[in-house]
Order: C-alpha cells, then structure tokens, then sequence
C-alpha cells in the first residue's frame, strides 16, 4: 500500500504551531534587519535558543538518539515554514545536514557524543562538500592521508553552508582513488579551531551565510572519521538526498508564499480602472503557476513520506529526491521571477519584500544540485 | 489493514482468479474495447463473458449503492477491488459515459426513480449514452445554447443541433442539454434532459477528423418529442448539474494524463517514452542525444508529480466526488499527454511520420494518428483556456473582469 500524501493529526498541529512561531518570531522583517545589520552570525541565536526549546534541532533525530522522532516528514513542515519567513537560523547546515550526516554514517560513539548537544543546541555544524562552482559529488578532491594514526587533510572547499559559524565541520575528503571515483570519500569532523584550517565567510546574494573553506595539514585524529572508514556511495547519496529533499521543502515553502504575496497583489492593485488580477493574461499564468506548484508540493509530500517509510529502497528514494530537486527549483525559478514580475515597478525596490524571494531561489536551486543535474541524474537512475 | 478488510481482498482475489478470462489479462487493442449498448459488438466472445461476471456483482460501478444495481463497496473495499483487478493486469470490462459522468449525476440530482430506471442499465452496459453538450454556435461559451425544448401538454418538443457528440451514432440515449427559458439570462434558462436516440427526428452525422477516424458526430433533432418526466433536477436548473458533470468529465480525461508513468516510477515497459526513444535511437544503456534526454526526464518527473497529485487529490476528497483540483488536473493531464505525443514522435523521427501503407508497422502508424487525436485534449471537455479560467476565478479568487465591467456600465 501506498503511503498517504495527506499530513495526520499530529502533523497538522506542528506544521500550524511552526507557521505561527515563524510569522510572530521570524518574519520576513527580521531577516531584513539582519541583512541590514550586517550582522556577524548571519542569524539571530536568541531566536535559534527558541527554536531548539521548541524541539526543531531534535525533530528528525529518533528518540533512542536523544531527538524527538517527528521523523523527516515533522523536520519537512518546519523547513516549509521557515522557507515561508525565509527565516535564518542553523536548521540546514546543522539539523538537515550534519546531523542526518552523523545518524547514517557516524558510529554509536560518534552518535551518542554529537547527537544529543545537537539537539540541546550545544553544537553548529556544516557540511562542506562542494569544490567547484556547480554541485559535484562525483569531483571530490580534497585528500586525507594516513599520517599518525589520524589523517592530514589539503584541499579546498566552497559553498559551506553556516561554515563561518560553525564549531565543527563535516569535510568530504578522498581517502584513497582518484578524482571522479565514487568510492574511498570519508567525511572527518574536523573542529573550526584546528590549526591550518583557513574560513573565509562568503555574503551571498540571498544573505544566506557561506563560507569558503581551505584545510591546508590540517591534523585529524582517527576518531573524526564518521563511522571509522570511507562511506560507501549509496550511504553518501542517502545523506545527500535527505538534505536534497528537505531544501526543496523548505523551498515549498517561499513558493507557496511568493504566490500568495502575488495573488494578493493581483487583487488589489488596480489599473485602467480595475484590479489587474482581472485580466486574463495575469489570470493564466497565475493559474499555470498553481498547477505547477500543486505538483511541486506532491513530489515534496511522497518524497518526505518516502524516508519516513523503512521499506523505501534507495533507489527510490534517489528518484524521487532528485525529481523533487529538479521540479521544486523549476518552480521556484518560475514562480520567483513572476512574483517580480507581476508586482511591476515596486517590485523591483529594495524596500519591498518580494525581491528576498528571487534572491534566495537562485542560491537554493544552485545548493545540492540545480534543476539540470537532478533531470540528468533521474534518467540514469531511470535508466535512459 | 483490519482483517475484514483483508478477507475481502482474498475473496475477491479467488473470484477474479476463476472469473476473469486469460483474454482479459492481455493488453487490449483499441477495437475490444467494450461499450456496451443495444448494438453492442464483441470482437473477443471472453469480453462479454467478463462484462456479464462483473455486471452481476455490480462491480462496473463499485461505489454505487447496490439498490442501483451497483457493487455497494465503500472506498476502502472500492481501493482493494482496483488493486486486485489492477494486479492481474485485467482489462476495464466496460467503458461508457454512463459509468463516467451521468451514473454520478444521476446519484446526486436524479429521481429515484430515474435511478432505477437508468443507472442498473448502465451497470450491465445495457444502454450506451452520448453527451449533448457543444452547439455549432456555443463551444467554450457553452451556455449560450440555441436548442429549444418547448412543453406541449405531458411533453417536451425539442429542435436544434449538437456538435461533437463522441459516439452518438452508436450511442442509444442521450443527456442533454437544452433551452426551457427563453427570457431568462442564458445560465438560468438551461434544463438537463434524458431522451432516447431512437427517437423520431433524432439523426446523427459523423464527422472526419485530421486524425482520420470520425469518433464525433453532427446531431440533429427535428420535433423531437420527450416525456415531460426525463428533465433531472428542477426545470431551468441544469446548468447547475452540466458544470458538476463537467468535473466529473474532466477527471476522466485527465486520466490522460497518466499515461507517463505511474507514481513509482515504473518499471523499464516497453511503452515508455524513453524505451521507444532508445529502440528508435539504437541506444542501449543511455539516450544518446542530450537534448532529448533532458526533456524526456522533465516529462518524466512532470508524469511522476502528476500521477501522485491525481492520488493526493483522491484522498484529499476521499472519494467525495471531483474537487477544486478537477480543473487543473484536466488542463495539466491534457497538456502532459499531448507532451507525450510529440515527445514519441520526435523520438522515432521519420518512422513517426507514416500514413498508412506498407512502409511501417501498425504501432508507427498510431504514433502519428494518437499524436493528431491528443491535439483534441486540450479542447474537450472544456479547452485549456476554459479551465485556466475556472482555476483563477474558483481556486485562486482572482476578480472577474466580466463582471466588473457590467456593473460599471
């Protein structure tokens, strides 16, 4: 049997309680101050003490890892939410990421250490993958070499997401094979202090808050590998994909509030006498627009449902990270520069709101892979 | 699942295991598909047999109530009966618009005793129905109708002509839709009315089509005489019940849309865009050209999304009938379709293309005459631009220019 793409009852009440958090606690206005403010953290760390008190760092982890077992379906709606206020906080780069990182390939030590201060907001993290300008998992040069019992870790990194403000890093590096060998990755947590580790903070268009990372000898003991050996590609995949799926909720999220930003906009701004809602060269790409996001949100729905379900096979589960990938970031290329668009002139000023929006879609379709990797990466998966 | 629950699916799996025919676990070709009706024609003798079996559990019609002649099941058992008939790849025993769009109207507006009349019919395949909806002169503006139906005494008089009437001159009666009010604003003059295609002065005229075959018909009805008893609902009211029946319309032909894929994504079948474009190509484990690749897998991630939102949308109503996702569903199932079609067509470039003759097989030959038909999807049945209008208006609250401008006049 298939699994519902209806919310339960207990999903309904989390989704409502974050929504109502975000709008009196995070609203679009804070994200503008902090931008404004220039502010060091890229984020407001009272406001993440609030969240954690709420349960959010712990949402995905299971209870039996000190978490409160809401599943990936619970850490979804929250993700949708912020992405309605594009609320800033640690919950990508620690929760999505490095935490679902630790849970499927860390060992019980290294899970029994890390989980529970994740979920308590004791630790940040970050996730730091990407070397190129396009994501490309399959390009991972970054070397770790035997050296003392431990590793030395030299290479570069770019595109770390929270890197700037994180107390420890997951750094993907090759421990053996060559360039384009999807074997022999280890991911070593490797701590922001640790010498030869040089972290340049990168202000990206969306105020989303990277970092460009170079680890030059940077010295590891044995017990920052996750899980004491490389991953293998399949368990790679699975933490990426978790971490693909939960953006494009969190990218659900500021499409469904773009569009209703720009229906309210439609009716009641007011041309040639009425409002301009009314005309049919609006109404139809509006109601194009609907379709569009209607199916964004059931590839969202099945793919969360999809990880929360144990007898999901990872291919699966691939396919449909990937198509959510691809559709959501389509989408939210389209419904973005609509938004812009429809609400003409005002639209393209600072002071108003819609423009964050247009912002924040290009940085999340670049991260984890845009639309064109992901359609690439679903024929293969599809075998064509 | 509760356990009465899964003593009705090991029940109705030893039913379908006797019942069903090995015929009827095939694929089937478009001429044994069965519509039923007075004239009803079998090109295979075990369709008639697997129509009978199903008819006398009710099971055409799974959700009606058995009073009606239908299979009394609720969704629950309605979902187990699809999975089971759907597991042994067995065909549909019957299509018809009866099943598809009147049964449903009937349930909700009709008489009971126009249910008992019509609706066991229809379960058995007894009686084929055809749609009087499009007028030569009202197409997207469908509630400007000009046919006239006039009371005389017990009865109706009805005169004018229908267009696009799918299957008319096959079929053996009619829903249609007629003017009772002459002077009433053109939405509250409408009644939907029931009459027999034997009628006097009922005659019918296929149409061609680019895609060659003629499935539409010219109808025309000339003093043709009607009980005044076959009006459903209240007289002047069946505008009301033809956009409710639309929905149920356009559900179906959204079904179209599913032709891509299902929501898990499949197998590797023999039909699917991508297997035809590699066997036309010579590929064999990657599509070698790039461009067609990519638009391949956005159809196919287009098809996945809509075949989940299709499901979504179901269990959103829980089987309470078409919902405000009707509209979309329609347009977006039509427009993926048609997608499909020009995406088969490029696929098996030249191959595609043929007519008719010697040079190409019967399946590249329906490539090319499908491809002409999908072009119709996104006109029946309300055209693409009906529907976007109906989603701005109903689901996304936009104003109504029309409106606007005749209150300022």
């Amino acid at each position: 049997m298939a699994d519902s793409l209806l919310l339960n009852e207990e999903q309904e009440l989390l989704r409502e309680s974050a929504r109502g958090f975000c709008s009196e606690r995070a609203p679009l206005s804070l994200h503008r101050k902090l931008r404004d403010s220039r502010n060091p953290d890229g984020f407001d760390r009272d406001l993440w003490r609030q969240m954690v008190e709420l349960g959010w760092a712990g949402m995905a982890i299971p209870e039996t890892c000190g978490g409160y077992g809401f599943g990936h379906t619970g850490l979804g709606l929250v993700l949708e939410e912020t992405g309605r206020t594009l609320a800033d906080s640690p919950l990508v780069a620690t929760v999505l990421l490095g935490a679902n990182a630790i849970l499927e390939t860390g060992n019980e030590a290294q899970k029994a250490e890390l989980l529970p201060r994740i979920v308590a907001g004791e630790l940040l993290l970050a996730f730091a993958l990407d070397e190129h300008i396009v994501h490309d998992p399959g390009r991972i040069e970054t070397a770790a070499v035997p050296r003392n019992g431990g590793f030395v870790l030299n290479g570069s990194k770019t595109f770390v997401l929270d890197g700037h403000v994180a107390d420890r890093i997951v750094v993907a590096a090759r421990i053996g094979g060559g360039s384009g060998d999807p074997e022999n990755i280890g991911l070593f947590l490797v701590d922001a202090a640790a010498p030869g580790l040089e972290i340049t903070r990168t202000i990206m268009v969306d105020g989303r808050n990277c970092a460009n990372i170079v680890l030059n000898d940077v010295a590891v003991d044995a017990g920052a590998l996750l899980g004491g050996s490389a991953v293998t590609p399949e368990a790679l995949d699975r933490v990426l994909d978790i971490a693909r799926i939960g953006l494009a909720a969190e990218m659900l999220g500021s499409i469904e509030e773009v569009f209703e930003r720009t229906l309210d906009y439609l009716r009641q701004r007011e041309q040639f006498g009425v409002p301009i809602g009314a005309f049919q060269a609006l109404q139809h790409r509006a109601a194009e627009m609907y379709g569009e996001i209607e199916l964004g949100k059931s590839l969202v729905r099945a793919a969360l449902a999809a990880l929360d379900d144990p007898a999901s096979g990872a291919t699966r589960i691939a396919r449909l990270a990937s198509a959510a990938k691809a559709k959501l970031s389509e989408v939210f290329f389209l419904v973005s520069n609509e938004g812009i668009q429809m609400h003409g002139g005002i639209g393209m000023t600072d002071e108003f709101d819609i423009g964050f929006f247009l912002k924040r879609a290009r940085v999340a379709q670049q991260f984890l892979g845009d639309a064109g990797f992901h359609r690439d990466r679903y024929a293969t998966l599809h075998s064509f | 699942m509760s356990g009465a629950l899964e003593q009705f699916r090991a029940e109705t799996r030893d039913w379908l295991e006797e019942n069903c025919p090995a015929s009827m676990r095939t694929p089937m070709p478009p001429e044994e598909v069965v519509w039923g009706g007075r004239d009803a024609e079998y090109a295979n003798p075990d369709s008639k047999l697997w129509l009978e079996r199903m008819a006398a559990k009710g099971w055409t019609c799974p959700l009606w109530p058995a009073e009606y002649g239908g299979g009394g099941l609720d969704s629950a058992r309605a979902e187990v009966l699809a999975g089971e008939l759907a597991r042994i790849h067995a065909r549909p025993a019957l299509t018809s618009f009866g099943i598809s769009m009147l049964g449903p109207v009937l349930l909700e507006y009709g008489s009971h005793e126009q249910r008992l009349e019509h609706l066991p019919k229809i379960v058995r395949g007894e009686i084929r129905w055809c749609q009087g909806y499009s007028e030569p002169g009202s197409g997207s503006d469908l509630a400007s109708l000009n046919t006239r139906a006039e009371l005389h005494g017990d009865h109706y008089v009805i005169n004018g002509s229908k267009i696009w009437t799918s299957y008319a001159d096959k079929a053996d009666w009619i829903f249609c839709l007629v003017r009772t009010d002459f002077e009433a604003p053109k939405h509250q003059g409408i009644s939907f009315i029931l009459f027999d295609m034997a009628s006097e002065g009922v005659s019918t005229k296929p149409i061609k089509l680019i895609s060659g075959s003629s499935p539409f018909c010219e109808t025309f009805f000339d003093d043709v005489k009607v009980p005044a008893g076959n009006i459903v609902g209240r007289l002047n009211d069946g505008w009301s019940i033809a956009k409710r029946l639309l929905q149920h319309e356009r559900t179906m032909i959204s079904g179209f849309g599913l032709a891509g894929g299902q929501a898990e994504g499949g197998g590797a079948s023999e039909t699917t865009v991508e297997s035809i474009a590699m066997r036309y190509r010579g590929d064999t484990d990657k599509l070698s050209d790039p461009l067609l690749r990519d638009r391949i897998a956005r159809f196919r991630i287009d098809s996945e999304a809509f075949a989940l939102t299709s499901r979504r949308s179901a269990e959103e109503s829980e089987g309470g009938g078409p919902n405000h996702i009707s509209s979309m569903l329609k347009y977006y199932g039509c427009e993926l379709n048609k997608r499909r079609c020009e995406l088969l067509l490029e696929a098996a470039g030249n191959r595609a293309l043929g007519w008719e003759g010697e040079g190409f097989d019967a399946d590249e030959l329906s490539l090319a005459r499908e491809w002409l038909r999908s072009k119709a999807n996104s006109i029946e049945g309300g055209t693409a631009e009906i529907q976007l209008n109906v989603i701005a208006r109903r689901v996304l609250d936009l104003p109504d220019l029309t409106g606007i401008l005749r209150g300022k006049r």
